[in-house]
């Protein structure tokens, strides 16, 4: 089975450092994949290169069979892989409902001359897009709907923020999305939530997840593998109490016994 | 626990009980530099030449005693409370504190006076003279004059600390009708003249006197009609709303198609209603609308700061000048104006993208300076040797004609005012129809954060080129109708100055704001042009209000409801809470 998301000797530095560091990495389609590893490992450098946010050194991304380096980040969205931002990045000057609308951009076509003619063609997709836009915050309940369709991004609370987030990310109809510590300062009745919540997404959506996580509870609820770097390598990979107990995934974390007694 | 917090946090946030004298004599030094200030740059003389305003009192007088109003109204004010917290009660600390201001502010003057008595100063401050001296005395001896000024300055400051005892729903229809009677003063000329023009000879022998000031009774009586006027009327203008907005579908589109038409008409009748000079004077806040709403997509939705707008407008001016004077040496095709419009914005299309592409990869500050530096470029292109045959050089082209329809020509200002409403309404309606639209989200998201924009599927480059391309199409119907209405085009009047003060009108008016930059562009362009007397400091007072804008309203006289939602939402004062305790939850969850 080819892999939807194929990842072969993908290395980045920054200056010195070595962010990515020749790793090779394969989604298949329907999996949800965690990946971890201690502060710096590269888990966001990783996210970055793979939307091309940030350029590529060495190596080969492959979607759908398909390589994708080198493309720019609208394009790449376009072909299905749509993420979130570790530190929350919404439009806050606008409504909620336009935070979604604008991920489907990519998805629809209406130029300049149509909407200032406000053409048949024109208005319906604007309905269109409004009314996938209103579907998508309805799928948080009744966190995300009726006045706060009206209310600016930036009004919202924190975990509001990280759901607006997703549902953007959900807007572009994805194949594949990236979630970036979607559980980070969220209290654990939300955090709960969340990890049911990325189940859905995954069962209800049909999305392929690849998630970074730091919160080990989350890791073991969601993650059908995953996967542990350190200094921008993979250092192991399997199923949750795989490498929960893996030998070097602690060292990473705890530092080595000898160090630390 | 709860409450014992509140208490703290209130005793805190309301000023102790007593008048806060630090801050009334901070505020009252403030009134007194700024006193000083305006007489030494000359605006207390050059105001006070224009004649008296209201019963004896000149534009300089008036403009001298304001300050002390204006910095008593200012040292009354309690400091901002957030939202949710009580209020301090007014009471006569407002009046201290605002007559303590008034009192500051009268001896720095009476310092200034005395100094300026005492040693010449003329040689540096050229307009620090005697007659400045006889204005700030009042036109009598040293001693009695600062007497005066100083009595007369304590009492304007306590006035203005007891306006805060009204309340705001009594103090906003005062001030309204003070402004109103001072601008019936100051623009006695043109209202007499419209007066006279309507055949209203009676009510302009009623309200002037035969030297032209406000017949102080007179004075009076609109005063306090227009104060009833504002007091009656203080809720109708949200009533009506309501009552529109509970209304069907329906109906409520009859209602503002109603509202439309009558608009419609009012503009249509203005410019004989107005008499020439003043529609002139709104032809000119008119061109400058045109490109205030270009600029408003390029800065306000897309968020790229340009300061070279100017360039836009002057490719329009040349490009129309170029087509339709005969007086270009190497090319006068001498069209039409209708004929050559397509091309004029054809030339501002190519003028957008040539100026987008190379900027595509910047950002903020660096944008804003390589643009600066593209409106000169312009300027310079059309100034230089090497095209004169074409441009003119510093002489210009000359011999524009009208705008004809058939046989109906465009000339003189209430003709031209047509020709500037059809081209303002079609700019407003695409402004309109575009902020609302796909690629108006794109501007926006781009505006908030280019990256983020670019990684849901915003093509970026195309959103830049656009907001670009659309810019410079309004700005060259401003310089189309710019040069059609001047008659000829000169290198000069297409310096920086207008980009500034383009980007000025926006900023005052309301960012991504339609109403707002029309008042911009009414109060900055026009009002200035009524009163002659400011053109000299027109750059000072566009600095002032700047300033003072952004101190006390920084989303602009009339913001998007969006920027309004964003700057007085209490939710904002809850985010921060909500923030606090995500940064908290994650300092806990990192400490496990």
């Amino acid at each position: 089975m080819v892999a939807l998301l194929d990842i072969t000797g993908l290395g980045k530095s920054f200056g010195g450092v070595r962010a990515i560091d020749g790793l090779d990495l394969h989604v298949d389609k329907g999996e949800i994949v965690s990946v971890i590893g201690p502060n710096g490992a590269g888990k966001t450098t990783l996210f970055n290169l793979i939307t091309g946010l940030i350029p590529t050194d060495e190596g080969k991304v492959e979607f759908e069979g398909v390589d994708i380096l080198g493309l720019p980040p609208s394009a790449i969205l376009e072909r299905g892989i749509a993420r979130t931002f570790q530190n929350v990045r919404l439009f806050p000057e606008m409504t909620v409902r336009e935070n979604v609308m604008v991920a489907q951009h990519c998805r629809t076509k209406a130029g300049v001359l149509a909407a200032i003619f406000r053409t048949p063609a024109f208005r319906r997709e604007e309905e269109q897009i409004r009314r996938k836009a209103e579907d998508t915050l309805g799928f948080f309940g009744n966190r995300l709907v009726g006045y706060r369709f009206d209310q600016l991004a930036m009004a919202l609370s924190y975990a509001n923020r990280r759901r607006l987030e997703i549902a953007r990310a959900m807007a572009s109809d994805p194949k594949t999305v990236l979630l970036d510590e979607p559980t980070a300062g969220m209290n654990p009745r939300e955090t709960q939530e969340l990890t049911e919540l990325i189940g859905k997404l995954r069962d209800e959506r049909g999305y392929t997840i690849l998630v970074i996580e730091h919160d080990m509870r989350v890791v073991k609820g969601v993650s059908d593998r995953v996967v542990a770097l350190d200094y921008g390598r993979k250092i192991a990979e399997g199923t949750y109490d795989e490498v929960a107990h893996d030998e070097r995934v602690i060292e990473a974390y705890l530092g080595r016994k000898e160090a630390a007694g | 626990m709860a409450e014992a917090v509140q208490t703290d946090l209130r005793e805190e946030l309301l000023p102790a009980r007593e008048v806060d004298l630090r801050r009334s004599v901070r505020v009252g030094l403030l009134g007194g530099l700024t006193a000083v200030f305006i007489s030494a740059v000359g605006m207390v003389q050059s105001f006070d030449e224009a004649g008296l305003v209201v019963g004896p009192l000149s534009f300089g007088d008036l403009l001298l005693l304001a300050v002390p109003f204006v910095f008593g109204v200012l040292a009354g004010h309690p400091p901002p409370v957030l939202k949710g917290f009580a209020e301090p009660t007014s009471g006569a600390r407002n009046v201290i504190a605002g007559g303590v201001a008034g009192l500051l502010t009268g001896v720095v003057i009476g310092v200034f006076v005395a100094l300026v008595d005492t040693f010449d100063v003329r040689d540096i401050f050229t307009r620090i003279s005697p007659e400045l001296l006889d204005i700030l005395t009042y036109g009598q001896t040293l001693a009695v004059g600062i007497l005066i000024g100083l009595v007369a300055d304590v009492i304007l400051g306590l006035a203005g600390g007891a306006s805060q005892l009204l309340g705001e729903r009594w103090r906003r229809p005062l001030f309204w009708a003070l402004l109103v009677v001072v601008m019936l003063g100051v623009l006695e000329a043109l209202v007499s003249q419209i007066l006279r023009g309507a055949r209203l000879g009676r009510v302009q022998d009623a309200l002037y006197a035969p030297t032209g000031e406000l017949r102080l009774p007179s004075a009076i009586a609109i005063g306090l009609g227009l104060f009833g006027l504002g007091l009656w009327l203080r809720d109708q203008p949200r009533a009506v709303r309501q009552r529109i907005g509970a209304m069907e579908g329906e109906r409520r589109r009859l209602v503002t198609a109603g509202a439309l038409v009558a608009l419609v008409a009012v503009l249509g009748i203005l410019p004989w209603v107005l008499g020439p000079f003043l529609t002139e004077v709104l032809n000119i806040a008119g061109i400058f609308l045109l490109m205030a709403l270009g600029l408003n997509i390029v800065v306000g939705l897309a968020g790229l700061l340009d300061l070279g707008y100017v360039a836009f407008f002057a490719v329009g001016a040349y490009t129309t000048a170029v087509l339709t004077s005969p007086a270009s040496q190497a090319f006068s095709p001498e069209l039409s104006f209708w004929v050559a419009l397509p091309l004029v914005i054809l030339a501002a299309v190519a003028a957008g993208l040539l100026v987008g592409t190379p900027v595509l990869r910047m950002r903020g500050d660096y944008l804003a300076i390589v643009t600066l530096g593209f409106g000169e470029i312009a300027r310079i292109l059309f100034l230089s040797d090497a095209l004169k045959p074409t441009f003119g050089g510093a002489q210009g082209i000359l011999k524009i004609p009208d705008i004809a329809i058939g046989p109906i020509e465009f000339r003189g200002p209430e003709l031209f005012f047509y020709a500037i409403l059809a081209f303002a309404l079609l700019a407003g309606y695409m402004v309109y129809a575009l902020q609302d639209s796909r690629i108006g989200r794109a501007w926006m998201a781009m505006r908030e954060d280019e990256s983020v924009a670019e990684a849901m599927g915003v093509n970026t480059v195309a959103a830049k080129l656009w907001a670009f391309v659309i810019g410079a199409m309004l700005a060259s119907f401003g310089g189309a109708l710019f040069a059609v209405k001047v008659g000829s085009v000169f290198p000069s009047s297409f310096n920086v100055i207008v980009s500034f003060t383009v980007l000025i009108i926006i900023i005052i008016g309301g960012m991504a704001s339609i109403p707002g930059v029309i008042v911009g562009a009414l109060i900055l362009v026009a009002l200035p042009e009524l009163l002659r007397e400011f053109q000299e400091f027109r750059f000072l007072l566009y600095g002032a209000l700047l300033i003072v804008m952004m101190l006390r309203r920084p989303e602009g006289l009339i913001p998007s409801r969006r920027r309004a939602r964003e700057l007085h939402e209490e939710e904002v004062v809850q985010d921060a809470w909500l923030r606090a305790q995500a940064a908290e939850a994650s300092a806990t969850a990192s400490g496990e």
